[in-house]
């Protein structure tokens, strides 16, 4: 299948009181039409701002794009005019944030900040938008989208909110949506909705996702292909049957035996990653991970790893001693 | 079977609440509808469910921070609602919260030190300064923390280590009970685990009892001995852990374990979701009969009529649901 986004080398870098923090640093990763891929990993491992740099929403002068491409159907985004740029942002690629009440603009009806995208970018009138900001709201399970429409946000519940913006997202037919910790601020039977709608619409309407997580049980159901995340380099990458069968970075190991599991019989112990994750201003010469790794050698100090090859599918890990994890896996 | 260290009945904790400019009164709250469980000395009990359903609510009443509109609060043999506030104060010594933002319960002025030291000296459990500097630093040696961050302030530690501080300030009084609100719940996934493991370790040693409250259904399993399913104020089920988890007998339960999903793309492909209906009804103005019965797959007529009692359904598992 074609490629629809390809990140290419891509570098982000906030400067703060304690130094450049590089929250991504030097990643690439592409999305094929139709698919759901996951950005995995915990807090400060680059998987938002991967997401704001190909929106080009970060903010200078704290923060800005360093170097790389974010090639869009053969277009490099970060080479666009910010008039072009607008376009984008409102019609090809959508965007779900965590935390709706933040994102969505508390003195406008939810009705008026649907229909603007829709008036602006697709052109359509006063009466067409309407007629289909209804539609949207039917499509995301809310209903009687006319009275809703009248309505502000504060008068919708945390799940609602999140549907409004998935309508949102969706209201210009976009090919790609982009949504960073969707469910996070959500219940469990809440998420469980969320989600639910989420890929149901993804598969009909055809329109590819890239879902950020730090949830791994969220991936296995909903990801084709999964890229983990720690200290802004991608480590890891497979289809998401293959990252939870043959997991081939001692931290994508670390994750999956850390959290307790409903499916298994509960253990007496749990095994947590050693350590503090990193500081992102101080980041080691070699793997940022060597410092928590179990598998830790003098090579992993001194050179970062580049992603090679590790299993079928694309599987690709960065790590020196992958052949060692892969011995121990079969043995 | 041990003794009762934590008796709760007929809990309930109305907030009243306020409408329009000139704030008349609109009703109450139910944030707490009637809740009753024991806790045996030395067993964590865990307690889940969504945002608003009372589960922390439920812990401030207990803890006292919240006086409860109705119920009995029986610790240590001793019914403590309507205690004065000095009489409280002891009371606070054997009973401990550990809160789920570190960072915004450890004063940011103070250094880690500091922190620990203040409730030693203002309960006077150990008056002489250098013999309070030896306990400052077994209690960081305790939760996993080096001598030297003493001399350090909060924001320059992690949100792991910030949990660590949290958890020895609790110990610092050596309290029988610690009710533990959320506490892994904002920390990254590698570290949840070192803090549960610590939990446990220290239950261990110290013959600790926990009340843990949680959302994450997975977490819960692991560190509880039995569990209670809470539900918009009410308890819905309570059981030993395997039995819950094995064989939850309220559609609200299953509906909540089905929806966690698991770490297995396989398991995943072909397991069927069970996707509740609607959302969380307000607890200003609950439904009738079983509060679930809106969003109940299997809801007959008697459900919206009559209110179900928390029933021993088998022996120690406990519902509240006319089809159990």
């Amino acid at each position: 299948m074609a490629k629809l986004l390809e990140v290419q080398e891509l570098r982000t870098a906030f400067t703060s009181a304690s130094g450049v923090v590089r929250a991504v640093n030097g990643v690439s990763w592409d999305v094929e039409e139709g698919e759901t891929v996951a950005l995995v990993g915990e807090s400060g491992c680059g998987k938002s701002v991967s997401a704001l740099s190909i929106m080009r929403l970060v903010d200078p002068p704290a923060g800005r794009i360093e170097a790389g491409k974010v090639m869009y159907k053969g277009r490099d985004l970060l080479k666009l005019s910010e008039e072009e740029m607008r376009h984008v942002r409102g019609r090809e690629i959508g965007m779900i944030f965590q935390e709706p009440m933040t994102s969505l603009n508390p003195v406008l009806t939810i009705g008026r900040q649907l229909t603007e995208g829709l008036e602006i970018h697709v052109k359509l009138d006063a009466a067409a938008a309407r007629e289909r900001a209804i539609e949207l709201l039917g499509l995301v399970g809310i209903p009687d989208g006319a009275r809703r429409l009248s309505q502000y946000p504060h008068q919708f519940s945390g799940g609602m909110r999140q549907r409004m913006m998935i309508a949102m997202a969706l209201a210009c037919n976009p090919s790609l949506v982009l949504a960073d910790e969707p469910t996070t601020a959500l219940d469990v039977t809440i998420q469980a909705q969320i989600l639910e709608l989420m890929r149901g619409l993804s598969k009909r309407l055809g329109v590819a996702m890239v879902i950020n997580t730090h949830n791994l049980g969220v991936v296995a159901r909903y990801a084709d292909r999964v890229n983990v995340m720690y200290a802004g380099r991608i480590i890891e990458r497979a289809t998401a049957a293959e990252l939870y069968a043959n997991p081939r970075h001692p931290y994508t190991l670390g994750l999956l035996h850390s959290v307790p599991r409903l499916d298994e019989p509960r253990r007496a112990r749990l095994h947590p990653i050693d350590g503090q994750p990193p500081d992102l201003s101080r980041l080691p010469p070699g793997c940022a991970f060597a410092p928590r790794c179990a598998y830790r050698v003098a090579r992993c100090d001194a050179e970062v790893p580049e992603l090679t090859p590790a299993g079928p599918g694309g599987h690709v890990s960065a790590c020196w001693e992958s052949a060692r994890l892969i011995r121990e896996a079969a043995a | 079977m041990s003794e009762a260290l934590l008796e709760v009945s007929g809990l309930a904790k109305h907030f009243p609440a306020h409408a329009g400019a000139f704030r008349r009164g609109a009703g109450a709250v139910r944030a707490v509808d009637g809740v009753d469980f024991t806790i045996r000395r030395g067993e964590t009990l865990g307690l889940v469910g969504e945002s608003g359903c009372g589960k922390t609510t439920t812990g401030r009443c207990v803890l006292q921070l919240e006086r409860p509109t109705r119920g009995r609060i029986v610790f240590e043999g001793v019914d403590i609602t309507g205690q004065s506030q000095q009489d409280l104060r002891q009371v606070r010594r054997r009973m401990q919260v550990i809160f789920q933002d570190p960072y915004s319960s450890l004063n940011p002025r103070m250094t880690v030190g500091e922190i620990l030291a203040e409730p030693i000296k203002v309960h006077g459990i150990i008056r002489d300064p250098a013999k309070r500097q030896a306990r400052v630093r077994q209690l960081l040696e305790e939760v996993g923390l080096l001598p030297q961050h003493a001399q350090r302030y909060p924001h320059q530690l992690s949100g792991g280590q910030r949990q660590r501080v949290g958890i020895a300030r609790a110990l610092a009084m050596e309290p029988s009970l610690i009710i533990c609100d959320e506490p892994v719940s904002a920390l990254d996934v590698s570290i949840q685990a070192q803090i549960i493991n610590l939990l446990e370790d220290l239950q261990a040693r110290l013959g600790l009892t926990y009340l843990f409250i949680a959302h994450d259904l997975s977490v819960v399993r692991h560190i509880s001995d039995r569990v209670a399913v809470m539900y918009l104020g009410k308890i819905v089920e309570l059981a030993d852990r395997q039995a819950l988890y094995e064989d939850p007998l309220h559609p609200y339960t299953r509906a909540l374990l089905s929806a966690v999903p698991i770490p297995d793309p396989k398991l995943e492909a072909t397991r069927e979701r069970m996707v509740l209906r609607g959302e969380v009804p307000s607890s200003l103005n609950p439904p009738s009969g079983c509060v679930f019965h809106p969003r109940c797959p299997i809801a007959v007529d008697r459900c919206s009529a009559e209110i179900p009692p928390l029933r021993e359904i088998k022996p120690g598992h406990w519902a509240a649901c006319h089809l159990a």
